[in-house]
């Protein structure tokens, strides 16, 4: 479905994005994971469509992807809301945007199912500084899916949230992804280990210099659904755990 | 306690100058001027209520021109970096000028006293307002811009949800500036232009040597400016919230 060829990106001269070679499947759900400043969420606005690879290609069921597009929907770390909307307004405005092909009834229609899944309904007409970190976070993943995306990609989305509210909206987000949506795939830019082996079929290690980008591909062979408390105890889940301690471990960042 | 003891140094000052009227000769002709204060007697004798409105309504007017040229302007030069080299040299030029110094201009082109007046203010409060909604404009965050373009927000949806709401409150402050300006522009550009306003009245109080008028007037024209600004300030407030 999303394939990257050979993609190189630099910013002021610093190789920022090193030859990456990915493929990502049909229904995938794929977590990155690394230092910072290794360039996992430049490749996430690479895909997004909001940076130019300098080098190689990136294509989407094999059109080349040049610019932002309704088949892609992003979830940025800082929530990203616009201040002076609501809640409502932010996710109806963004799908309006981005879906100009639907009638007005359709957009309220598919405005209301997500933020209503996200249970955020009776709060819609509230302005984002008037409510939490983790509910406007969780507009941001209505509003995201509220686009009917193929492909979701998400950086740091819960970077920012505390324990329990990440362990909620983690549910949450993989309820709406295979149950409550049409999204197929989904890419996540995270620095959680235990995140990134819950949520993902394959994680994806990124190193830094002089190294290329990626490092390793390892895939998380657990059934779904994953239940949070026992996965943990699971064998599958501790060996890639140990792996990734090692591999980030063994990959120091440059500054440190 | 600040004003006491301006209030007291004024009383020493006026003791050894006998043409400065001193704090209580100026109350007086406060209280006299505030007793029938829309009185009109003729072009030359009119109340200080009158003079203040007028001036006001100038004021206003001017204001307002300035408003509706200079926020749309502003929000050119702010949304394209093309505009804002091709505006700034000017602005930067034209900025410093006194805005007096337009006023024979309006007089030529306008041919009313009245008028070339609120052209002076009209020019005085384009610059503030120019320059803050620009401000505001261009310095749209980041992620605002990047969900514009990740949810492919069309010219006016970016405008209207994102342009707009992010540059109110720059908005606001270069109205609040502009009308700061304006008000105490307008009472200069009166004492050249006659007629009616309040700095004519001024003017027109100096040269019937009544000092005491004119510091009522200047405490009058300070009471209005300082409400005028409250009222901005408050409006920016309002809409901060």
């Amino acid at each position: 479905m999303l394939e990257l060829k050979n993609v190189w990106k630099s910013f002021n001269s610093q190789d920022v994005l090193r030859g990456i070679d990915l493929d990502v499947g049909q229904g995938e759900f794929v977590s990155f994971i690394g230092h910072s400043g290794c360039g996992k969420s430049t490749l996430i606005n690479v895909v997004g469509g909001l940076l130019e690879a300098d080098s190689g290609q990136v294509s989407l069921d094999g059109k080349a992807i040049t610019r932002p597009g309704p088949d892609r929907a992003m979830v940025f770390q800082n929530y990203s809301l616009l201040p002076r909307l609501s809640l409502l307004a932010n996710v109806r405005e963004a799908a309006r945007a981005a879906r100009p092909e639907r009638s007005g009834a359709q957009t309220d229609e598919v405005v209301e199912r997500y933020l209503s899944a996200v249970g955020l309904w009776e709060h819609r007409n509230k302005r984002p500084a008037q409510v939490s970190g983790g509910m406007q976070q969780r507009t941001a993943v209505a509003r995201a899916f509220a686009v009917s995306p193929r492909l979701l990609l998400l950086d740091e989305p819960f970077g920012a949230l505390d324990a329990l509210t990440r362990a909620r909206l983690q549910q949450q987000l993989v309820d709406l992804w295979q149950h409550e949506s049409s999204t197929e795939t989904v890419l996540m830019v995270t620095h959680g280990i235990d995140e990134a082996i819950l949520l993902a079929d394959r994680i994806v290690v990124m190193g830094n210099p002089p190294s290329r980008s990626i490092i390793d591909i390892i895939p998380v062979d657990l059934p779904r659904p994953r239940d949070r408390a026992s996965v943990i105890d699971e064998p599958a889940f501790r060996l890639v755990q140990e792996r990734l301690m090692a591999l980030l471990t063994a990959e120091e960042p440059a500054a440190a | 306690m600040g004003g006491l003891v301006i209030v007291a140094l004024w009383a020493v000052v006026a003791r050894s100058s006998p043409d400065l009227p001193g704090p209580a000769e100026a109350f007086t002709a406060l209280r006299e001027l505030l007793r029938y204060p829309f009185y009109d007697l003729g072009p030359n004798d009119k109340g200080i209520g009158i003079q203040l409105g007028v001036s006001l309504l100038k004021v206003f007017s001017g204001f307002a021109m300035a408003v509706v040229i200079g926020v749309p302007l502003g929000f050119l030069i702010g949304g394209s970096k093309r505009a804002w080299a091709a505006a700034n040299p000017i602005i930067q030029i034209l900025r410093p000028v006194s805005p007096l110094a337009w006023f024979p201009i309006g007089l030529v082109v306008l041919k009313d006293v009245g008028n070339a007046a609120i052209f002076v203010v009209f020019i005085t409060s384009l610059w503030p307002t120019v320059i803050n909604t620009a401000f505001g404009a261009s310095s749209v965050p980041a992620d605002q811009r990047n969900v514009a373009r990740v949810f492919q927000f069309g010219r006016l949806a970016y405008v209207r949800h994102v342009v707009i709401p992010h540059s109110v409150p720059s908005i606001i402050t270069g109205m609040r500036l502009s009308m700061g300006i304006a008000w105490m522009v307008i009472v200069a550009a009166e004492m050249l232009s006659g007629n009616t306003g309040i700095g004519y009245f001024v003017w027109n109080s100096y040269n019937g040597g009544s000092l005491a008028n004119v510091i009522a007037a200047i405490v009058m024209i300070g009471a209005v400016g300082v409400i005028l600004d409250t009222l901005f300030l408050g409006i920016g407030r309002k809409v901060a919230a």
